[in-house]
C-alpha cells in the first residue's frame, strides 16, 4: 500500500485534528491509505470512541447481583429469575432526526432493536424520550409529527409494541431535537450472545440489506454541531427498511438456537468498519474481508466507501468452521441473503482487500481500545451563579390557582401524550399490563408470574440549573416511576445529551451530570448496564439544554400486583407519601407562569428517596396501594389531578401549606412546586394504619389528604379551598391541549 | 380441535393469535409458514396481523401470491371457518375472499387504541356466541383500515346481512365520531356470502384476557371453537399461568 501525504483539509473533513493524525500515523508506522484515514476517523469519532466521555463513564456503578452483561457490549443484560434475562439499552439518534425527522427517528428505533437481538434476546418492548421546541414554531410541529410517524411506522411494522415514554419541550431543542430510544428484550440468562470474533479460519458473513452510499460518515456526523449548512447533509441519514429488520430479527434469533455462530453484531454507526474491528478486538482476534464479495446497491463503490457505509438493517456474523451451511438455510427460508466475506484470524490486524489486494491494515486495538481518551478541559458555566437565584417576591403576583392549574394541564409538557402514543401499537404481542399514560410502562413476562417495569425519564430544566442534583433527580424520578407500579428497580440504562464537548463549561456539565448519576445509582442500588453518550447537541453555536435521561427496569414478582396511576374506588384514602418543601425553582409553574428557567432545583435526600421506593414495592406487592403516581412535573396538584383522569370519579383533599418566604407565593408553591421524593397513593379505608405503618417504619412521612369520589377535583390547603374544577373539564382540557396544536393547525393547512 | 395461524415473513399479531388459540383456550395451535402448502389438518385458520411482507405496496397485496393461500382458498370454498384480524382482513381482500378494500385511515395517522365495535350478525362461524347488538371493546392498531367498495357492492353487503363489525359508541349508536378510519357505514368486519370467512380490523385476539385490557374478544374465539365442536378447556381463566410456549419463541 502505498499513499500520499495528507493534506489539513483532508483531515479537517474526516474531523482529525493533526494531533490525531500523529496518532495514526505512530500507530501504523507509515502514511495511511485513504480508506484506512476514514477508518480511523469514523472509530475515533466521538460518537464511536467515547473520547471526550470515557473517563467519566467509568466512574459509574456497573456491577451487582443481578448484572449479567455490564457496559462493552451491544446491550446490558440483568437476571429477572426463572433462568431469563432482560437485555435493555437506550440509544440517541438526536442528529439524522432533525435533519430527516422521519427516518431519522424511524432508524433510531431499527438500531437499538438490532442491538438487543445481537444478544440472542427477543425484543418486547421500547419506549422513547423526546425533545422538542416550542409547539407554537411550525417547523418544530413538522418536526415532532415526522418523529412521532417514524417511530411509529418502524415499531409498529417490526411488530415491538411501543409501550411508552416522555416528551419535553424547550425552546432549546428547536434546532436539535433529542430522539432518544430504549428497548428490552428477553432471553436466557445463561444464552447471551455476544459480539466476538475468534477462532482462526471461522467464516465471517453478512447478511441483511445491500450496501449503498447512505449514512457515509454518519458517525462523524453525530459528532460535530450543526449550522445552516446541515440540511446539505441530508444523503449521511440512512432510510429504514423495518421489513428486512423483521426478517433479520427472526432469522437471526432462529439462527442463535443452533451453536453454530460464535459471534454476531449489527452494522449500525460505522457500519463495516465498526462491526469487524470491535468484534475482532473483543474476540482477541484478527479479521480479513473482501469488500469485493460485499452486496452493493450501487454501482463502482470504493473500498473507502463500503467500509464507511451506515445503511441499515444489516449484520455481521461470525460462524464456526463447518456449519456454514446450516447458517445458509436458515437465511434461506426468510429469502435473506448470508454472503460469506471473510474469516477470523490470529494476527490482530483488520485487513480489508478489494478483489484480493489488501487496501487496509490496521491493529484493531489502535481502532478500539487504543483510541484516544481526552481528559478535557473543565468550567463551571457564568450563566450558572446567577441562573440558580431566584427571588420569588420579584416576579410579581403569582398566578390564582385555578388558572394556573388549568395552564399547567394544557402545557404540552403535562398535557396526556394521547396524540403521540395512539400512533404506536402498543399493545402487540399481548404483554402490555399498563397502557401509555397510566404511570410506568408495564409488560408481563409469559411464562413466569413475573412482570417488568420500565420507565425513562429526564428533566433538562433541572440539570440545567444544576447537573450534578438534576442527573441524581433524573435517576430518581425514573427509579420512583417504576416503583409506583410495584416494580423493584434492578437495572438502569443512560443517555446523555449534551452539547459541544470542547467547551468546558459543556464538560463541566457532563462530568458533574455523570457524578450525580452515579451518585444516586449507588445510594439506590440500582447498576447502569449500559447507553449511549450524545455530543455536540448545538445549533449555531446553542447548546440544548443538557438532558441527561435515565432509563429504569423494574421487577414485579407478581404480575396480578400491578399498580396504576389512576384512582380505583370511590371512597378509597388518598395518601401523600414523602415531604413538600417551598421549592418552585425549576418547575414548570416558573416556566409557564413567567417565562423563566430559575433556581435551584428540589433538593433530594437519596437515602429518603430509598425508603420512598422500599414503601412503594413493599405496598404493592402486599396488596395494600391500590393506585400510585408520582409527583413531577406541576406539583402535588397535578399529580392528584391525573389519578382522575381515565376514571370517573373526583376527589377532596386538604393539603398542608408549605413554609414559604413569600406568603404570596405559598398557594401556588404548595399547589406547583416540584419537591422530590414524593407520590399520591390511594388506599382503601380499611388499609390506612397497614400503610401509614409501612411508612412510619421506613422513616417515610405520610398524610392522609382525602378521599375519592365526586365528579369534581377539590383542593384545599391548610382548610382553605383554592381549586374547585370540574373533573370532566379538566381531563377534557388535559387530554386535547397536544392534539390540538396539531389538529388545528392542519385545518388551517 | 386445531387452529392454523398463517405466518407471513411480516406477520407480528402470529403470536398473539397462537398464544389465545393454544393457551387462553387451550386448543391445539400450529403456526404454519407462508411457503408451506397444507394446513395440516387445521378445523379453523387464522390470517394474523402485521405486514405480511412489509407492505410497502397495497397491505396484503404480495401476502396473496404465497403458497399457502391456494391452501386457505379451498379450505374456505370447503366451508372451513377463516378469520382475517387487521392485516389478515387485507390479506382476504387482497385475495379475493372478501370483497372490497382498504385506504388509508382517513386521519393520515396509525391508530393504536380500544374501540366499540357492535356485533351485527350473529350467524357467522366467528360470532354465534354473540347477542344481535352485543358491543364489544376490542383495539385497532392499523395506517389502513379505512374500508371502501362501491356503492353497488355495500348495497349488496348490507342486503345479504354481510357486515358483521360496525365502529359504535359504547353505547351501540353508529355516529362518525365513533369511527376510527373513516371506514363507509362504519364498517369494521364483514362476512362472505356463505358466512364463513370474517375479516375485520380490531384484534379480538388482543382482547382475551383482562390482564391486558378487555376480554371482550373472547367470544369471537368461542364461537368458532363451539361451532366446530371444540372444548372450552379454559374459558374461566383470565389469566394464563404455566404456559407452555416458550417465552423466547414466535
Amino acid at each position: 500500500m502505498t499513499s500520499d501525504p495528507i493534506s489539513d483539509s483532508v483531515l479537517e473533513r474526516h474531523g482529525l485534528t493533526r494531533e490525531e493524525y500523529q496518532r495514526i500515523l505512530d500507530a501504523l508506522g507509515r502514511t495511511p491509505t485513504l480508506t484506512e484515514l476514514g477508518i480511523f476517523s469514523v472509530m475515533w469519532s466521538e460518537h464511536c470512541s467515547y473520547k471526550s466521555s470515557r473517563v467519566h463513564l467509568k466512574t459509574l456503578p456497573t456491577t451487582g447481583r443481578r448484572v449479567l452483561q455490564g457496559p462493552g457490549e451491544n446491550a446490558g443484560a440483568v437476571d429477572i429469575g426463572d433462568g431469563l434475562a432482560a437485555v435493555f439499552k437506550i440509544e440517541s439518534h438526536n442528529h439524522p432526526s432533525f435533519i430527516e425527522p422521519y427516518q431519522g427517528a424511524a432508524t433510531g428505533v431499527g438500531g437499538i432493536i438490532r442491538d438487543i437481538f445481537t444478544m440472542g434476546a427477543r425484543p418486547i418492548a421500547l419506549l422513547n424520550s423526546l425533545r422538542f421546541g416550542r409547539l407554537d414554531d411550525p417547523l418544530v410541529r413538522r418536526t415532532m409529527a415526522g418523529v412521532v410517524a417514524g417511530i411509529g411506522g418502524y415499531g409498529n411494522s417490526i411488530g415491538i409494541p411501543t409501550v411508552g415514554g416522555e416528551i419535553g419541550f424547550d425552546e432549546s431543542y428547536a434546532g436539535n431535537p433529542l430522539v432518544n430510544v430504549f428497548c428490552l428484550g428477553l432471553s436466557r440468562a445463561d444464552e447471551i450472545i455476544k459480539g466476538t470474533a475468534s477462532g482462526e479460519g471461522n467464516a465471517v458473513y453478512y447478511v441483511g440489506a445491500k450496501t449503498g452510499r447512505d449514512g457515509i460518515h454518519g458517525a462523524t456526523m453525530a459528532s460535530a454541531e450543526f449550522d445552516d449548512k446541515s440540511a446539505e447533509k441530508r444523503p449521511a441519514v440512512q432510510v429504514g427498511d423495518p421489513f428486512m429488520e423483521k426478517l433479520l430479527l427472526e432469522a437471526c434469533l432462529e439462527v442463535m438456537k443452533t451453536d453454530a455462530l460464535v459471534g454476531i453484531q449489527d452494522m449500525g454507526a460505522a457500519g463495516l468498519t465498526c462491526s469487524t474491528c470491535e468484534m475482532a478486538s473483543r474476540g482477541g482476534a484478527g479479521i480479513e474481508i473482501d469488500v469485493s464479495h460485499v452486496p452493493q446497491r450501487e454501482t463502482n463503490m470504493t473500498p473507502y466507501e463500503i467500509m464507511l457505509s451506515e445503511s441499515q438493517e444489516r449484520m455481521l456474523l461470525v460462524v464456526k468452521k463447518g456449519r456454514e451451511a446450516d447458517v445458509e438455510r436458515i437465511f434461506d427460508k426468510w429469502d435473506l441473503h448470508a454472503v460469506h466475506i471473510g474469516q477470523v484470524t490470529t494476527d490482530h490486524l483488520m485487513r480489508v482487500k478489494n478483489r484480493g489486494e489488501v487496501v487496509a491494515e490496521i491493529p484493531t486495538r489502535a481502532l478500539t481500545d487504543d483510541a484516544p481518551v481526552y481528559r478535557r478541559p473543565m468550567a463551571e458555566p457564568s450563566y450558572l451563579k446567577e441562573a440558580q437565584r431566584l427571588d420569588v417576591k420579584a416576579l410579581g403576583a403569582p398566578l390564582a390557582a385555578r388558572d394556573a392549574f388549568v395552564r399547567l394541564l394544557a402545557s404540552p409538557e403535562i398535557a396526556s401524550k394521547r396524540w403521540v402514543y395512539r400512533q404506536y401499537d402498543h399493545m402487540v404481542r399481548t404483554n402490555t399490563l399498563v397502557l401509555p399514560g397510566m404511570g410506568a410502562s408495564v409488560v408481563r413476562v409469559k411464562d413466569t408470574s413475573r412482570a417488568l417495569a420500565m420507565s425513562v425519564d429526564g428533566n433538562g430544566r433541572f440539570v440545567y440549573l444544576d447537573p450534578f442534583l438534576g442527573a441524581q433527580l433524573a435517576v430518581a424520578e425514573a427509579a420512583r416511576n417504576v416503583a409506583c407500579a410495584g416494580g423493584l428497580p434492578i437495572g438502569a440504562t443512560n443517555c446523555l445529551n449534551f452539547g459541544n464537548p470542547q467547551r468546558p463549561d459543556i464538560m463541566w456539565q457532563f462530568a458533574r451530570a455523570v457524578e450525580g448519576i452515579g451518585a444516586a445509582c449507588r445510594a439506590l442500588d440500582i447498576p447502569i448496564t449500559g447507553g449511549n453518550v450524545s455530543l455536540y447537541n448545538e445549533t449555531d453555536g446553542r447548546g440544548v439544554l443538557p438532558t441527561p435521561v435515565i432509563g429504569v427496569v423494574g421487577l414485579i414478582e407478581d404480575a396480578d400486583k400491578v399498580v396504576r396511576r389512576a384512582f380505583r374506588q370511590v371512597g378509597d384514602v388518598v395518601v401523600l407519601l414523602g415531604d413538600s418543601y417551598d421549592e418552585l425553582g425549576g418547575s414548570e409553574y416558573l416556566t409557564m407562569a413567567h417565562g423563566i428557567t430559575r433556581g435551584i432545583p428540589p433538593a433530594l435526600h437519596l437515602l429518603g428517596e430509598a425508603a420512598l421506593q422500599r414503601v412503594l414495592v413493599d405496598g404493592a406487592a402486599q396488596g395494600i396501594i391500590r393506585s400510585a403516581h408520582d409527583c413531577a412535573e406541576g406539583g402535588v396538584a397535578i399529580t392528584i389531578a391525573e389519578c382522575c383522569f381515565d376514571t370517573s370519579f373526583g376527589v377532596e383533599v386538604d393539603l398542608a401549606s408549605v413554609a414559604g418566604e413569600s406568603a404570596a407565593h405559598r398557594e401556588v408553591s404548595t399547589l406547583f412546586g416540584e419537591s422530590a421524593s414524593r407520590a399520591v397513593v390511594s388506599v382503601s379505608p380499611g388499609h390506612v394504619d397497614e400503610l401509614l405503618a409501612l411508612a412510619a417504619a421506613a422513616g417515610v412521612s405520610a398524610a392522609t389528604i382525602g378521599i375519592v369520589g365526586g365528579d369534581r377535583i377539590r383542593m384545599s390547603i391548610d382548610g382553605r379551598r383554592v381549586l374547585d374544577e370540574s373533573r370532566a373539564a379538566a381531563e377534557e382540557i388535559w387530554s386535547t391541549a397536544l392534539e390540538e396544536y396539531f389538529e388545528r393547525t392542519r385545518a388551517i393547512a | 380441535m386445531k387452529f392454523a395461524v398463517v405466518v407471513f415473513p411480516g406477520s407480528n399479531g402470529d403470536h398473539d393469535s397462537y398464544y389465545a388459540a393454544k393457551h387462553v383456550f387451550g386448543q391445539d395451535a400450529e403456526l404454519v409458514w407462508h411457503k408451506d402448502t397444507s394446513l395440516g389438518g387445521a378445523d379453523v385458520v387464522i390470517l394474523p396481523g402485521g405486514f405480511a411482507h412489509g407492505d410497502y405496496l397495497r397491505t396484503g397485496a404480495i401476502a396473496r401470491f404465497s403458497p399457502i393461500m391456494q391452501a386457505v382458498k379451498a379450505f374456505a370454498a370447503a366451508g372451513g371457518p377463516v378469520i382475517g384480524f387487521c392485516n389478515g382482513f387485507q390479506v382476504l381482500l387482497e385475495a379475493g375472499l372478501l370483497p372490497g378494500a382498504m385506504l388509508r385511515n382517513r386521519s393520515l395517522h396509525f391508530r393504536c387504541e380500544h374501540v366499540n365495535v357492535r356485533v351485527e350478525q350473529t350467524d357467522t362461524s366467528f360470532t354465534s356466541r354473540c347477542r344481535a347488538g352485543q358491543v364489544l371493546r376490542i383495539p385497532i392498531a392499523h395506517g389502513e383500515g379505512n374500508y371502501y367498495a362501491e356503492p353497488a357492492v355495500i348495497d349488496a353487503l348490507e342486503r345479504h346481512r354481510q357486515i358483521v363489525f360496525r365502529y359504535v359508541t359504547p353505547d351501540g349508536d353508529v355516529t362518525d365520531a365513533a369511527n376510527p378510519n373513516g371506514s363507509v357505514h362504519n364498517i369494521a368486519g364483514i362476512t362472505n356470502d356463505t358466512r364463513n370467512v370474517v375479516g375485520l380490523m380490531p384484534h379480538p385476539e388482543r382482547a382475551c384476557e383482562l390482564a391486558v385490557g378487555s376480554a371482550d374478544g373472547r367470544v369471537i374465539f368461542e364461537s368458532v371453537i363451539n361451532g366446530v365442536g371444540g372444548h372450552l378447556s379454559r374459558t374461566l381463566s383470565t389469566t394464563v399461568a404455566g404456559a407452555s410456549v416458550g417465552v423466547l419463541d414466535k
